[in-house]
């Protein structure tokens, strides 16, 4: 028999609470440090003499507590709750997704911790050192298993597009964090070999994995939150194809010290990625579903409806597409002779992160919180005001990295420059990026806030609840409010 | 795609895939890499750094140094000069030779050009250009080079030579090639700006080397101490706006060693199979050298050509041989200079160049010969 929807959000509550609040939480540590780090653009000198927060920790610690804190656990979370919904699941031993929910955290604490320490492995987007891998290897493993066993017991037999998205990604992470974690620290190859595993550890984190479980995201959303079926199954299938097959052999810089065919392949696999990004946008605004004659036309743009997930979504999907531009024209030669080495590459990333895979989840997360304590948000005009934040902080961080980067390109090209000109021509860019980091504090503070008040509200209740219920019996004839 | 195990199948076949192709493949390859012989000395490279340079390596790790410094130098392709080294007896048919290279020459430019040989002829050509540049001098039985130029705005800059391959790092764990270019790249940092004290006092405050400077200070590599009886031999010396309290001194702890003594072990240039190029410095090969003692010091006059010939062993450059007039002073002993080459000739003896600081020195090497106080490119 089916379990209805409301006994699944209910039997998975705790775990997916923990994973939620412990990823905001992350959030605003890392663009804490984030700030950090930009601030040191306008002064060197700030918080120099400690040697724990020199830029070249901080930089990294900022970027690990957004990936694998913020992330990576909201992904989990998402991704377990899309799996229980879309299957139906009756639920058992959730508290092997708790235990290995705080498990992680534990794990990226000591990576973090580890890092300002001074123990970064050296490698981009896998600093967390080993002892700290071993720790996230293990809750991985916890929070997986359930995930798999949550679709064993599914009662829905039929899998949804979703399903494909999310089945490969609670698969490929393991492989790969694996994979970089023995090749580059347990027996790491030789010379160049560990910066090749490092950029495929990179692509197949940030593009493909953040990719899969995305979209598998937005494929159920977006047709749910607009009560319109998803346009074609068999353009889904394609984007989920060229994803996977192609969009895991991008990411190695065609400027970088290997032999050309390696860079040359890289290309070839981003831009036949680029199916996926064809296949998705064909999909979502494809005419013939917005027609549909069982739907009734959206009253309002996406980005102004009234349901805030939509929009959020909204902006995930765009920015998902124009990353997916981006990084088609950067693996060109004649553009990443320009790109490459300056500050575009970091907003193009930025962009990604934030952008297409944070804004996705925030629209996930600020749907399914209110289906699994049964309450509202206690602001709606609080989660509004994160969305416009948030919209507003991400441009303000790729916009001027951006032309920033690509003014800083040009210059490099001219060798009559001197190298103090080029840099001095970046910092305004650089500072007003500051502007973006400050104002996507303020946006995850209030996400933070809107998690921990809507926490705070359904336990104040239940609270309420088992006292009136327990005290009940001392004031016979009274009311019994709940 | 209704089956899990089928949408696992595809998941799998679809990364080991990029796993054959992106692990596997360049493991065999590059992974495998060994020490090779740089083209021309036949110098072993590359050879492991040094154990002060090694731990430094884990010192720039630790600091994150590779956030804004990158250490791979590009370039867009290479070009061709052709240098007469030797104009040989007969002279006239080598003006003659001399002015159907360069139609737009006269006679007496071209007496003039041998008379103070060796003497760039032909500039920035492609190798089809060059090579028969080169044949017609040599048919008139004047000895010319060909020499390999790479060519692209890093190498304009000064920041190399040639660009970086994959056996440059070959000795590097974690290798630290960097993604960013908030600093300058850093791959011949050893060769480019290599006085010790300019870095331990760039290290200290970039802003006392390069004002305007956004590099993070490293003061915690340093020890701010009490003079004791007298001030320490490797105190730094600074200037009055960066100077410590009086009666006290700065004193690099052995972490600031390490890294400078990395930065200065950074030096990619050794011309290899894969990236010909030919330095300007360059030095006759060793049959030719005077003597073999090897610690001959240095006069002044020499310090680019003869005296690093005794060796072609680059690790043994650094007893300081070849070290530059500015780096001799400076008695620093890191200074490990070495990797130089032989022009790359095509048929011709290139034992018989003539060693020489008159030299013709690209715009570029120029630039990048002497290390200086003055802000780094």
């Amino acid at each position: 028999m089916k379990t209805a929807p409301s006994e699944t959000d209910a039997s998975c509550r705790i775990p997916l609470l923990v994973l939620f609040i412990s990823a905001a939480v992350w959030l605003v540590i890392g663009s804490a440090f984030s700030i950090l780090a930009s601030l040191k653009f306008h002064a060197p000198n700030i918080l120099a003499d400690c040697p724990w927060l020199t830029y070249g920790r901080v930089r990294p610690v900022a970027n690990d507590c957004l990936l694998y804190g913020f992330c990576l656990q909201s992904g989990f979370g998402v991704g377990l709750w899309l799996l229980a919904r879309l299957g139906g699941a009756a639920f058992c031993h959730t508290w092997l997704v708790t235990v290995g929910a705080k498990l992680w955290n534990l794990g990226v604490t000591v990576g973090i911790l580890g890092v300002l320490w001074g123990d970064a492995t050296g490698f981009e987007n896998l600093e967390l050192p080993r002892y700290a891998a071993l720790i996230l290897f293990v809750a991985y493993v916890m929070i997986a298993i359930w995930g798999l066993l949550t679709f064993h017991l599914r009662q829905e037999r039929q899998l949804s597009v979703s399903h494909w998205f999310l089945l490969a990604a609670f698969f490929w992470f393991p492989w790969i964090y694996s994979t970089a974690n023995l090749l580059l620290i347990t027996f790491p190859v030789r010379g160049m070999a560990q910066a090749v595993v490092a950029w495929w550890y990179s692509q197949n984190l940030l593009v493909v994995w953040f990719g899969l479980v995305g979209l598998g995201t937005i494929f159920h959303f977006i047709p749910s939150l607009t009560n319109r079926p998803l346009h074609s199954r068999y353009l889904a299938l394609i984007t989920f194809w060229a994803l996977i097959l192609f969009g895991s052999w991008g990411g190695i810089p065609n400027g970088a010290s290997l032999p050309a065919w390696i860079p040359a392949i890289s290309t070839v696999g981003t831009v036949l990625g680029g199916f996926a990004i064809l296949t998705l946008a064909l999909n979502l605004c494809s005419k013939a579903g917005r027609v549909a004659p069982s739907a009734p036309p959206p009253a309002k743009h996406w980005l102004f409806s009234e349901n805030v997930s939509l929009r959020f979504i909204g902006v995930g999907v765009v920015a998902f597409i124009l990353t997916g531009l981006l990084s088609i024209a950067c693996s060109f030669n004649p553009v990443s002779q320009i790109t490459a080495f300056t500050w575009f590459v970091p907003a193009q990333n930025s962009l990604n992160v934030y952008g297409f895979f944070a804004m996705t989840m925030f629209g996930a997360i600020y749907h399914i919180l209110p289906r699994l304590t049964g309450l509202e948000f206690p602001s709606p005009r609080l989660v509004l005001a994160h969305f416009w934040v948030a919209l507003i902080g991400i441009l303000f961080i790729v916009v001027p990295l951006a032309i920033g980067g690509i003014v800083q390109g040009f210059k490099f090209r001219d060798p009559n420059l001197p190298f103090m000109e080029i840099l001095r021509s970046t910092l305004p860019f650089l500072r007003a990026s500051t502007l973006g980091d400050l104002l996507m504090l303020l946006g995850h503070l209030i996400f933070l806030r809107n998690l921990v008040g809507m926490v705070n509200e359904f336990y104040r209740a239940r609270a309420l609840s088992a006292y009136t219920t327990a005290t009940s019996p001392l004031f016979e004839p009274a009311e019994v409010k709940r | 795609m209704n089956y899990g195990p089928l949408i696992f199948l595809g998941a799998f076949f679809a990364l080991s895939c990029s796993w054959f192709g992106l692990i596997l493949k360049p493991q065999m390859q590059i992974g495998h890499l060994q020490q090779t012989n740089a083209v021309g000395t036949g110098a072993t490279y590359p050879l492991d750094r040094p154990g002060l340079a090694h731990q430094g390596a884990e010192i720039y790790r630790k600091n994150g140094c590779a956030s804004c410094h990158s250490q791979q130098v590009g370039q867009i392709g290479t070009v061709c000069d052709v240098v007469l080294a030797e104009a040989g007896t007969n002279g006239t048919a080598v003006r003659a030779a001399l002015l159907k290279i360069k139609p737009g020459q006269d006679e007496t430019e071209a007496r003039d050009l041998i008379a103070t040989l060796p003497q760039q002829v032909l500039k920035g050509a492609n190798r089809t250009e060059a090579d028969a540049a080169a044949k017609t001098l040599k048919d008139a039985g004047a000895k010319a080079e060909l020499w390999i130029i790479p060519v692209g705005p890093d190498i304009a800059r000064g920041w190399g030579k040639r660009r970086t391959v994959a056996e440059d790092f070959l000795y590097d764990s974690p290798v630290l090639p960097g993604s960013q270019r908030i600093g300058p790249d850093l791959a011949n940092a050893g060769a480019r700006l290599s006085i010790a004290d300019w870095q331990l006092r760039h290290l200290y405050d970039a802003r006392i080397e390069v004002p305007g400077s956004v590099m993070p200070p490293y003061r915690f590599l340093f020890e701010n101490r009490k003079i004791g009886r007298a001030p320490s031999p490797e105190a730094l010396t600074l200037p009055a706006n960066f100077a410590p309290a009086p009666g006290r001194e700065i004193v690099p702890r052995q972490e600031a060693k390490m890294l400078v003594a990395y930065l200065l072990s950074l030096n990619a240039d050794a011309p290899l199979y894969e990236t010909p190029v030919t330095l300007a410095s360059a030095a006759p090969p060793p049959t030719n050298a005077p003597s073999g003692t090897g610690t001959n010091a240095p006069s002044a006059g020499a310090t680019n050509g003869a005296t690093n010939t005794t060796t072609n062993a680059p690790a043994a450059a650094a007893t300081n041989a070849n070290a530059p007039a500015a780096a001799a002073t400076n008695s620093s002993p890191f200074t490990a200079n070495g990797l130089k080459s032989v022009p790359e000739d095509s048929g011709n003896n290139p034992t018989n160049a003539t060693p020489t600081n008159a030299a013709p020195v690209s715009g570029a090497a120029a630039k990048n010969a002497t290390p200086t106080n003055s802000a780094p490119k």
